[in-house]
C-alpha cells in the first residue's frame, strides 16, 4: 500500500484483523483447544465414569497389552493403506477422462459421479448394507453373471466385511475427491499438455508425466483430508454393523472403539482419551510423511 | 497402432469408465427408490423391479418415527449451524487474509492444526464440557462446537485471494467501515464462494451423525439421522420402512446440491489454485 506504515494506519489494520477473527478463534479455543488438552490430561487418569484417580502412564501399559485396541489400530491402517491410494487413483482416472475437452455429456457424468457425496453416511451405509445381503442384489448379480458360484456373506465374513467397508467408502468419497482434481485440471494452463500432444505423446504418458505432477499440492491436500477421515472412520462401521464392529472385532475402528469405551461399555474417560491421542499421534505423523515426500521430489 | 486407432481406443476406454464410475454411482440411489416400493421380503432377495408395498413402507415409517419432529429437529440443526457457520468461518477467512500481522498468522497455523485433530480425541471432553454446561439433549450443544470450522476458514481464505484489494481500498476512501466493506462488498462479490461453501456446510450439518448420536439422548431431540440409524440397527431391520426414512434424509441435500450446482463448482474452482 503507498500510505506507508503510519502508526494509526497499522494500528487500525491490527484492531480491525482481531475484530474479524476474534469470534472463530474464541469458539475454537473453547470447543478444540480446551478439548485437546484436556483430553491429554484425561488421559493420564483411570476409573469408571467420574470416579477418576490418577494413573500417570498407567493407561499406555494398559494400552500396550489390550488386544482388541491393536486389533482396532490395525484395522484403521489396513482401511487407510488399502482405501486411500485405490480412491485417489481413481479419482484421478476420473478427473482427467472428464477434463477432456471432446468429451460428451461430461456435465451428466460429472454430477451423476458427484452424486453419491450429497447422501448421508448413515443413509448410504443402510443402503449397502441391504444390497450386500447374502441372498441380496450384489450377490445375485455377481453369480448371474458367472462372477461367483456362492454367495459372500459380506456381513459376517472377517475377509469381505472389511472389502464391504472399502467398497463403501470408496463409493461415497471417490467423486468429492474427483472435484477437487477437476477444478484443479480446469485451471491449469492447457498450452504444454497441447505441445505435447503434437509432439506425439499419448494421452496416458501426459497424464502420468504431466498432468501429475502438476497436481502435486491439490493431490497432497486431497491425500491429507482421506487419511484424516479414513482413521477417523465411524459412521459406516457403527451403522453396517449395529456398533459392534464384528463379526468379532474385524471391522473395529479406533473411533468406534473409542465410542464404545466411552458409551457402550462402562465409561472410562481416561483410557478412552489414550486411544484418541493414538489417532491424534497417527494423523500428525502421516501428515508430515506426507508433506515430506512431496516436498523431496522438488 | 495408428494414431488414430490409438485416439478411438483412449476415446471408447473414457466413455467405458466414465458410464461405469456414473452407473456404480448412480445406482444405490436407484436402489432406494426400488426398494421404498417393495416389501422387507423382496428388498433381501435383491428385487430390482417397482412393487406395490410403497404406502405400507410409508405408513410402516410414518408409525415408527414422528416425522414432523425430527425432519423439523435436523432441518433447525442444518439451518442454524449452516447460517452461523458461514458467518463466523468467512469474516475469520476474510480477516486473516485482508489484517495481516506475524501473530495471526502463527494463530492460523495453529486452526490449521485443529484440521488433523479427529472428533473422536476431541468428544470425551466436549462431552463433560456439555454435561457441566446442561446442555446435554438440547440442539444448542449439537450447533455450537461446529460454528468455528478450521475447514471453512481455510476455504473462505483462499478464496479470498482472488478478492481484489482495491475493491476494499477504494471503499474506505468513500468512507464505508471495514464491517461494512465486508456485508455490503466483500459478500456479494464471493456468492459463489459462499454458495460452495453453504453446500459444503450444510451437508455437514445436516448428515452429522457421531456427536449428535452422544448428546441427544431423547426421542423428542432426535434428527433423522438418528431415527433412521436406530430403526436400521436392528438384526433384523424392516428394510421397506427404513428406504422411506433414507429418502427423506437424502432428498434435502439432493436439493441444496441440484440448487446450486452451477455456483458450487464456480466456487471450487475459485478456491483451489
Amino acid at each position: 500500500m503507498a500510505m506507508a506504515k503510519s502508526g494509526g494506519l497499522k494500528r487500525y489494520y491490527n484492531v480491525n484483523g482481531w475484530l474479524f477473527v476474534a469470534p472463530a478463534l474464541a469458539l475454537i479455543g473453547l470447543f478444540m483447544i480446551y478439548p485437546i488438552l484436556n483430553s491429554l490430561m484425561l488421559s493420564a487418569y483411570s476409573g469408571r465414569g467420574m470416579m477418576m484417580r490418577f494413573a500417570g502412564f498407567g493407561n499406555l501399559v494398559r494400552l500396550y497389552n489390550d488386544p482388541i485396541f491393536w486389533k482396532a489400530l490395525s484395522n484403521t491402517i489396513v482401511f487407510f493403506i488399502i482405501q486411500v491410494p485405490i480412491m485417489i487413483v481413481l479419482a484421478l482416472l476420473i478427473a482427467n477422462a472428464l477434463n477432456n475437452p471432446r468429451l460428451r455429456f461430461s456435465g451428466l457424468f460429472r454430477t451423476a459421479i458427484f452424486l453419491p457425496c450429497v447422501s448421508s453416511l448413515v443413509a448410504y451405509s443402510i443402503l449397502f448394507k441391504s444390497m450386500f445381503a447374502v441372498d441380496g442384489v450384489v450377490n445375485r448379480t455377481f453369480m448371474a453373471l458367472g462372477l461367483m458360484e456362492q454367495p459372500i456373506s459380506w456381513l459376517t465374513d472377517p475377509f469381505w466385511a472389511k472389502v464391504l467397508v472399502i467398497i463403501a467408502i470408496t463409493w461415497r468419497w471417490t467423486g468429492y475427491n474427483m472435484i477437487f482434481y477437476l477444478a484443479a485440471l480446469q485451471n491449469l494452463d492447457r498450452s504444454v499438455d497441447e505441445a505435447a500432444r503434437i509432439d506425439g505423446v499419448p494421452s496416458w504418458g501426459r497424464f502420468l508425466f504431466l498432468t501429475i505432477p502438476m497436481l502435486k499440492s491439490v493431490i497432497l491436500f486431497t491425500t491429507i483430508t482421506s487419511t484424516i477421515g479414513t482413521l477417523q472412520l465411524f459412521d459406516e462401521v457403527y451403522s453396517l454393523t449395529e456398533g459392534t464392529g464384528g463379526p468379532s472385532n474385524e471391522t473395529l475402528t479406533l473411533s468406534l472403539y473409542i465410542y464404545n469405551l466411552t458409551f457402550r461399555f462402562m465409561p472410562n474417560f481416561g483410557y478412552a482419551a489414550t486411544v484418541s491421542y493414538v489417532i491424534v499421534v497417527l494423523v500428525a505423523l502421516l501428515s508430515f510423511l506426507q508433506f515430506y515426500a512431496v516436498r523431496e521430489r522438488k | 497402432m495408428s494414431p488414430l486407432l490409438a485416439r478411438r481406443t483412449a476415446s471408447a476406454l473414457r466413455y467405458l469408465l466414465l458410464s461405469f464410475a456414473a452407473f456404480l454411482s448412480v445406482f444405490p440411489f436407484f436402489w432406494m427408490v426400488i426398494g421404498a416400493t417393495n416389501t422387507t421380503a423382496d428388498i433381501n432377495k435383491g428385487k430390482v423391479s417397482l412393487g406395490s408395498a410403497l404406502w405400507d413402507n410409508v405408513n410402516g415409517f410414518f408409525t415408527a418415527v414422528d416425522v414432523p419432529l425430527i425432519l423439523w429437529n435436523s432441518t433447525k440443526i442444518a439451518i442454524f449451524g449452516t447460517a452461523l457457520t458461514m458467518l463466523v468461518s468467512s469474516l475469520a477467512g476474510y480477516g486473516f487474509e485482508m489484517f495481516r500481522s506475524k501473530l495471526r498468522e502463527r494463530i492460523y497455523t495453529v486452526v490449521l492444526l485443529t484440521l488433523m485433530v479427529p472428533f473422536a480425541a476431541i468428544m470425551i471432553p466436549l462431552f463433560m464440557l456439555m454435561a457441566s454446561s446442561g446442555l446435554i439433549n438440547t440442539h444448542i450443544a449439537i450447533i455450537l462446537p461446529t460454528i468455528a470450522s478450521a475447514f471453512i476458514i481455510f476455504y473462505f481464505r483462499q478464496a479470498s485471494k482472488a478478492f481484489p484489494r482495491e475493491l476494499h481500498d477504494a471503499a474506505k476512501i468513500d468512507g464505508l467501515k471495514e464491517w461494512q466493506i465486508f456485508l455490503f462488498i466483500y459478500v456479494p462479490v464471493m456468492r459463489s464462494t459462499y454458495a460452495a461453501a453453504f453446500v459444503i456446510v450444510f451437508m455437514m450439518n445436516w448428515n452429522n451423525y457421531l456427536w449428535p448420536l452422544i448428546v441427544l439422548q431423547s426421542n423428542e431431540t432426535k434428527t433423522i439421522t438418528l431415527a433412521i440409524a436406530s430403526l436400521s440397527s436392528a438384526y433384523y431391520p424392516d428394510y421397506g420402512t427404513v428406504m422411506i426414512g433414507t429418502i427423506l434424509a437424502t432428498l434435502p441435500t439432493l436439493f441444496v446440491f441440484f440448487a446450486m450446482q452451477r455456483q458450487f463448482v464456480q466456487g471450487m474452482l475459485g478456491s483451489v489454485k
